[in-house]
């Protein structure tokens, strides 16, 4: 086998690998905040939390109601993405009058307070979900071994990025959307419901971070802190991408994993900064973003 | 009730106006900007808010469309209260809007900005029609829709509430910042949809060009209407005319 700068290929590609994975993380999330703050302009902090409540609903539907993955990937979005309503409608929804940074921290508070409680209730060594059986194994690719699951999550998150930016950039349902994030006085006085749409704008970025909690469930142990350790990343790529850019998240999620799996690679030491150290260049030469429209 | 119902009777020629806009008050934040304008407009009339800058036009059709968040007074379309509405209700009731900063989205194409608004009432003009109306738009469906010139935005705009079988228009400043031969295009338009049953209202800074489409006009100083000129007598009036507008 060759080696590349006196690096064996199979810690390469396994590294991104890795990457990928990670990265098929921060564009599902970051897209979600995308879109949340496109239309609502708010920064959901609760963002990392409803994540994670993903993938405890996935483990408590397992274990309290014997609810497999696949149903738990279509059933915990649902729920979590409807909790997301309710808690928009209650309280999210009465700052819209005011500055961003009220929203940010009355989600931040909503963070703390699920993390808060279900650290009480399941403490924080994690709990383990298993791969379903359909996806345990692997396939030898003769260049490195592919955990079968890891492969999924990969594709799956890249359908439902792809699949969600094909809805807001290409469908009539996706102009409204678009048109209301930058005008929505002008679109509610063409007789368009722009609140519901708000609420279930919301809604559906929830829904994305909990498929993504569901999709983690078996990578990462289900953990409460799964989500706070994982959102300040996140930030960072949506900085990095620029706020409210669908396009821009996506590949950003996927770009900065890959960086990271490299840098893991070819000078481990820096491999947890380099996001950081990316986001703060970007914002010194391009402070709306990679994939930002300036203001 | 009875009195007023007398009142028509007497005057059964004149039909109910579409729209009645009653002591309309408004405000921007802490400042009073509306402070009691009234007028009438009859089905199929085009009529024009003149009047400086600032006095108040713009005002009123945002008023009108329940766009700004504090207002006072009675708006009736049909017969209906509007005043407690939000604007979606306003729209659905079939008033249209156009606004004077036109209002295309950079992020739609032309064709997405032509099909946004939905259809509030049965009877809008099919896209044919509106292209048969404004063919520029048809070339440049894929373009980005602040990429059009400035006349051709203004002809999105337009064109995309005809589809929504709203019949009453409320048009600010359609002609401004635009070349001649384009403002004439315009104009003939107006025309057009008064002869297919439109109802219009348009502000205007421009009352020559006005006075080609409108049936009268009404004049708006510091956020009332202080007077009514039928366009037939606008030569007589128009002495009267330039010392509202200060021209």
């Amino acid at each position: 086998m060759f080696e590349l700068l006196g690096i064996p290929p199979q810690a390469l590609f396994g590294q991104l690998l890795l990457g990928l994975i990670n990265g098929s993380f921060y564009a599902i999330l970051s897209l979600g905040l995308a879109v949340i703050f496109g239309l609502l302009n708010i920064i959901n902090f609760a963002h990392g939390a409803q994540y994670m409540l993903g993938a405890f609903v996935a483990w408590m539907l397992l274990n309290y109601l014997g609810i497999g993955y696949w149903w738990a990937l279509l059933i915990v979005p649902i729920v979590v993405g409807a909790f997301g309503i309710v808690l928009e409608r209650l309280m999210i929804a009465r700052l819209y009058h005011l500055d961003h940074l009220y929203g940010l921290l009355l989600t931040f508070g909503l963070a703390l307070i699920i993390q808060g409680l279900l650290r009480n209730q399941y403490g924080i060594s994690g709990l383990p979900y298993s791969i379903p059986p359909q996806l345990a194994g692997g396939q030898n690719l003769g260049f490195m071994f592919l955990p079968n699951y890891r492969g999924w999550v990969v594709v799956a998150s890249l359908a439902v990025c792809v699949a969600t930016w094909f809805v807001i950039e290409k469908t009539r349902l996706g102009a409204y959307l678009r048109a209301a994030t930058e005008n929505p006085t002008l679109v509610g006085a063409f007789g368009i419901n722009v609140p519901r749409m708000i609420t279930l704008t919301y809604g559906f970025g929830v829904a994305l971070a909990a498929f993504a909690g569901v999709l983690a469930a078996p990578v990462y142990s289900v953990n409460p802190n799964m989500g706070a350790d994982l959102i300040i990343v996140v930030f960072a790529v949506v900085v990095i991408g620029g706020m409210g850019s669908i396009l821009g998240s996506i590949v950003t999620g996927f770009g900065l994993g890959l960086v990271e799996g490299l840098t893991k690679v070819f000078y481990p030491e820096a491999s947890s900064v380099v996001i950081f150290v990316i986001m703060a260049i970007v914002l010194l030469v391009k402070p709306a973003g990679l994939f930002g429209r300036a203001a | 009730m009875a009195k007023a119902a007398v009142a028509r009777n007497v005057d059964a020629a004149a039909p109910a106006p579409l729209l009645a806009v009653k002591d309309l008050e408004a405000w921007y934040g802490e400042s009073h900007v509306l402070h009691g304008v009234s007028f009438d407009v009859n089905p199929g009339e085009v009529v024009t808010l003149l009047g400086r800058n600032g006095a108040g036009k713009t005002t009123t059709l945002k008023a009108i469309m329940g766009i700004l968040p504090k207002r006072k007074g009675s708006v009736t379309f049909e017969g209906r209260e509007l005043m407690h509405a939000p604007a979606r209700f306003v729209a659905r009731a079939g008033i249209a809007f156009c606004p004077e900063e036109r209002g295309i989205f950079s992020s739609l194409n032309v064709e997405e900005n032509l099909m946004l608004p939905p259809q509030v009432k049965p009877g809008g003009m099919s896209v044919e029609q509106i292209f048969d109306l404004f063919p520029n738009l048809k070339e440049r469906l894929a373009s980005q829709g602040t990429k059009l010139s400035g006349g051709e935005q203004q002809m999105l705009a337009i064109g995309r509430i005809l589809r929504t079988g709203a019949k009453m228009l409320l048009l600010d400043e359609p002609t401004e910042g635009l070349a001649p031969v384009i403002i004439q295009q315009i104009g003939r338009t107006i025309a057009r949809l008064k002869q297919e049953g439109f109802t219009i209202v348009l502000v205007e800074q421009n009352f020559r060009f006005a006075s080609t489409v409108a049936d009268r006009h009404y004049v708006v100083e510091q956020g009332k209407v202080i007077d009514m000129i039928p366009n037939a007598e606008l030569d007589a009036n128009i002495d009267k005319l330039h010392a509202y507008l200060g021209v």
